[in-house]
């Protein structure tokens, strides 16, 4: 007896979950620059991910490549080597393929955790009000006012970094405030509006209040921020890898990046690839994630898809 | 009795204790880097002029006025004293020179090649933005949103190396080497032209890349801004009473347009004071941004304390600004001030 409208339910269920995928799918590829976007990213993933399947890493100097009459082992691409040889003789493609994963993974974890302090705290600051709010804003603030690169070049210099997970939550802890401000702005004002009020006459609890009825209204400004951070945390540590501060291992764009420049590629035309590449690898990772916010914010925000 | 209750004092007493933490908290902060400057000058000196132990640490004795082993309490207080009466203390690293001298000598570097920065990018980015969004949906529009999201996405540094690589490297049609640096060495400053054409040219390079890297984001906030603007009724009113739309476009559109642009303009004033670490350390020009990463590297606590006492005021003395700015620009806002103080 019972069986049967539990299965319409499951049924409805599953339509809505249909429609909402063909919603996505409408959504990515309705904004042009967004789909560019989601193109771009995925071609990063699938090269950080597939990649190192196909193309196998060169870790060690070649140099059975030097040519006769060369004084380096830097060449120009060529059929054989796309993006050409680096100044130990390897391949650029291989260290292209094989070095952004640990970059592009310290920069999500990065957002994701700037994301999950700033909503925390935000929400917070919003829903009790007081001294939590006090204190709460006055860190944030006080640590807005103080450069973040300057901040961020001692303590990295402090902390030597075993692992990228520990730079992932310095970054964290230098990016919640912006984040912060807004939620707990969204969270005030929320909170005076009737379905809220009706959930803490319910006696919902703010947990419940929080991720029910706050934060889905907020989700595609959250969601925006968090690809803003991953970018800003991917600037940061390319940044400090550029300046030689934070300890670096093969193969990682930031390092090709700091190679590069000390092993000559600002002078000479072969040298240079080892470091346009990674450069642009990096500029057209951040361009596809710039982008892509175009289309996630058709995505999560309904009142722009209502257009659709 | 009335100035203490005043909304200037706040703001003030405010931005002062702002600074103070700001001092003490980097204070302490860079005091706990591995390594101190004495230890990395004996090193230095037992590495390059090969002494014993014991010589380096005897020469470099006499070479520093600074106490490792002194309570950082006592180092703190003594700090704070001399900061009061405007003494920053001397450098550790460079030969004794006093931090305000060396302040002196880094700022106008930064000041100069990142204040044009910005203004440049400031007013292309505005009058662009502007002409965007006045002809929505024409040729411009299409080009610039384009140029406005590409550019904005990529970062700074990515942007000087993508210049110098393919302008200076791959094509060979800039003169990079000569480029680097502050100014070339043996031409006599001065108001000469051969002096100032000189640090234009070594200005071109940061300049340029402080332009690109910032001028995406004034177009896209200029052209939003601009949009919402185009919609206020007073806009209609005066377009009904007949005025030209030269003048339109200029004192009633674009003037109001810019509100909130000119407040996040005296923001970043302050940030980029401090700001352009990676770009001057690229370009080995003299600012404070590549001195604060050389004196981090030689642990010179002094200058590098000097550093982040001027990003702090920078920063503080801009956010006050953006704020009288704002009221100054807009009435409503003054208005609504006056009567919140009352």
């Amino acid at each position: 007896m019972s069986a049967a409208p539990q299965l319409s339910v499951l049924s409805g269920r599953f339509a809505r979950l249909r429609l909402s995928l063909r919603q996505i799918l409408r959504a990515l590829t309705r904004n042009k620059a967004g789909f560019i976007g989601f193109l771009g990213v995925s071609f990063f993933v699938l090269m950080t991910t597939v990649g190192p399947l196909i193309v196998p890493y060169e870790g060690e100097p070649r140099f059975d490549r030097l040519q006769p009459g060369s004084r380096t082992l830097f060449a120009a691409p060529s059929l054989e080597h796309p993006l050409g040889l680096d100044y130990k003789g390897r391949d650029v493609l291989s260290h292209i393929v094989h070095g952004g994963r640990g970059l592009i993974i310290t920069a999500i974890e990065a957002g994701i955790l700037t994301t999950l302090v700033a909503v925390g705290l935000g929400a917070l600051a919003g829903l009790i009000g007081g001294y939590v709010d006090q204190i709460i804003s006055m860190v944030g603030n006080f640590i807005l006012t103080i450069p973040q690169f300057p901040l961020l070049l001692v303590l990295a210099t402090i902390l030597s970094f075993e692992d990228k997970i520990g730079l992932a939550v310095l970054l964290s802890l230098l990016n919640w405030p912006t984040l912060m401000r807004a939620v707990r702005a969204q969270v005030m004002s929320l909170k005076a509006r009737d379905y809220v009020e009706a959930a803490f006459a319910l006696d919902l609890g703010l947990w419940h209040i929080t991720t029910r009825e706050v934060l889905p209204n907020m989700i595609s400004y959250i969601v925006v921020n968090m690809i803003f951070t991953i970018r800003s945390a991917m600037y940061a540590i390319v940044g400090l890898m550029f300046l030689g501060i934070v300890p670096l291992t093969e193969p990682d764009w930031g390092l090709m990046i700091f190679l590069g420049r000390q092993q000559g590629s600002l002078s000479s035309a072969d040298a240079s690839w080892m470091l346009l590449a990674p450069v642009l690898a990096i500029a057209l990772f951040q361009l596809s994630l710039v982008l892509f916010t175009r289309s996630l914010e058709e995505i999560f925000n309904p009142r722009l898809r209502q257009g659709v | 009795m009335k100035f203490l209750k005043s909304y200037t004092f706040r703001v003030i007493l405010q931005g002062v204790l702002t600074i103070w933490a700001v001092t003490t908290f980097t204070f302490f902060l860079i005091r706990l880097m591995p390594g101190n400057p004495i230890q990395l000058k004996i090193d230095e000196l037992m590495q390059r002029q090969g002494l014993t132990e014991e010589e380096a640490r005897n020469q470099t004795a006499t070479l520093f006025e600074f106490d490792p082993d002194q309570p950082l309490i006592e180092q703190y207080v003594n700090y704070m004293v001399r900061l009061l009466q405007g003494d920053l203390g001397k450098s550790i690293s460079s030969a004794r020179t006093p931090v305000g001298q060396q302040l002196l000598k880094f700022l106008p570097w930064t000041l100069f090649s990142v204040g044009m920065g910005l203004l440049v990018s400031f007013t292309v980015g505005v009058t662009i933005g502007l002409a965007m969004a006045y002809w929505r949906g024409g040729w411009l529009d299409n080009i610039f949103t384009v140029f406005a999201s590409v550019i904005y996405g990529i970062p700074d540094y990515v942007i000087a190396l993508i210049i110098i690589m393919v302008l200076g490297v791959q094509l060979k049609v800039l003169p990079f080497g000569e480029m680097l640096g502050g100014s070339t060495q043996g031409i006599e400053p001065g108001f000469t032209f051969e002096y100032i054409a000189d640090l234009v040219k070594h200005a071109i390079l940061p300049v340029t890349t402080y332009v690109l890297s910032s001028v995406g984001g004034w177009i896209l906030t200029m052209k939003s801004s601009t949009i919402s603007t185009l919609g206020e009724d007073y806009i209609t009113v005066a377009r009904a009473r007949g005025l030209s739309e030269r003048r339109l476009l200029i004192a009633y559109i674009g003037r109001n347009a810019m509100l909130p642009l000119v407040t996040r303009l005296a923001i970043s004033i302050g940030f980029v004071v401090g700001g352009s670490a990676i770009i001057e350390t690229l370009f080995l020009y003299p600012g404070l941004g590549r001195n604060l990463v050389l004196a981090i590297g030689a642990r010179d606590y002094t200058t590098m304390q000097g550093i982040f006492l001027v990003i702090a005021v920078a920063v503080v003395v801009s956010n006050i600004l953006a704020d009288l700015l704002f009221g100054v620009l807009d009435p409503r806002v003054r208005l609504s001030k006056d009567t919140g103080n009352k």
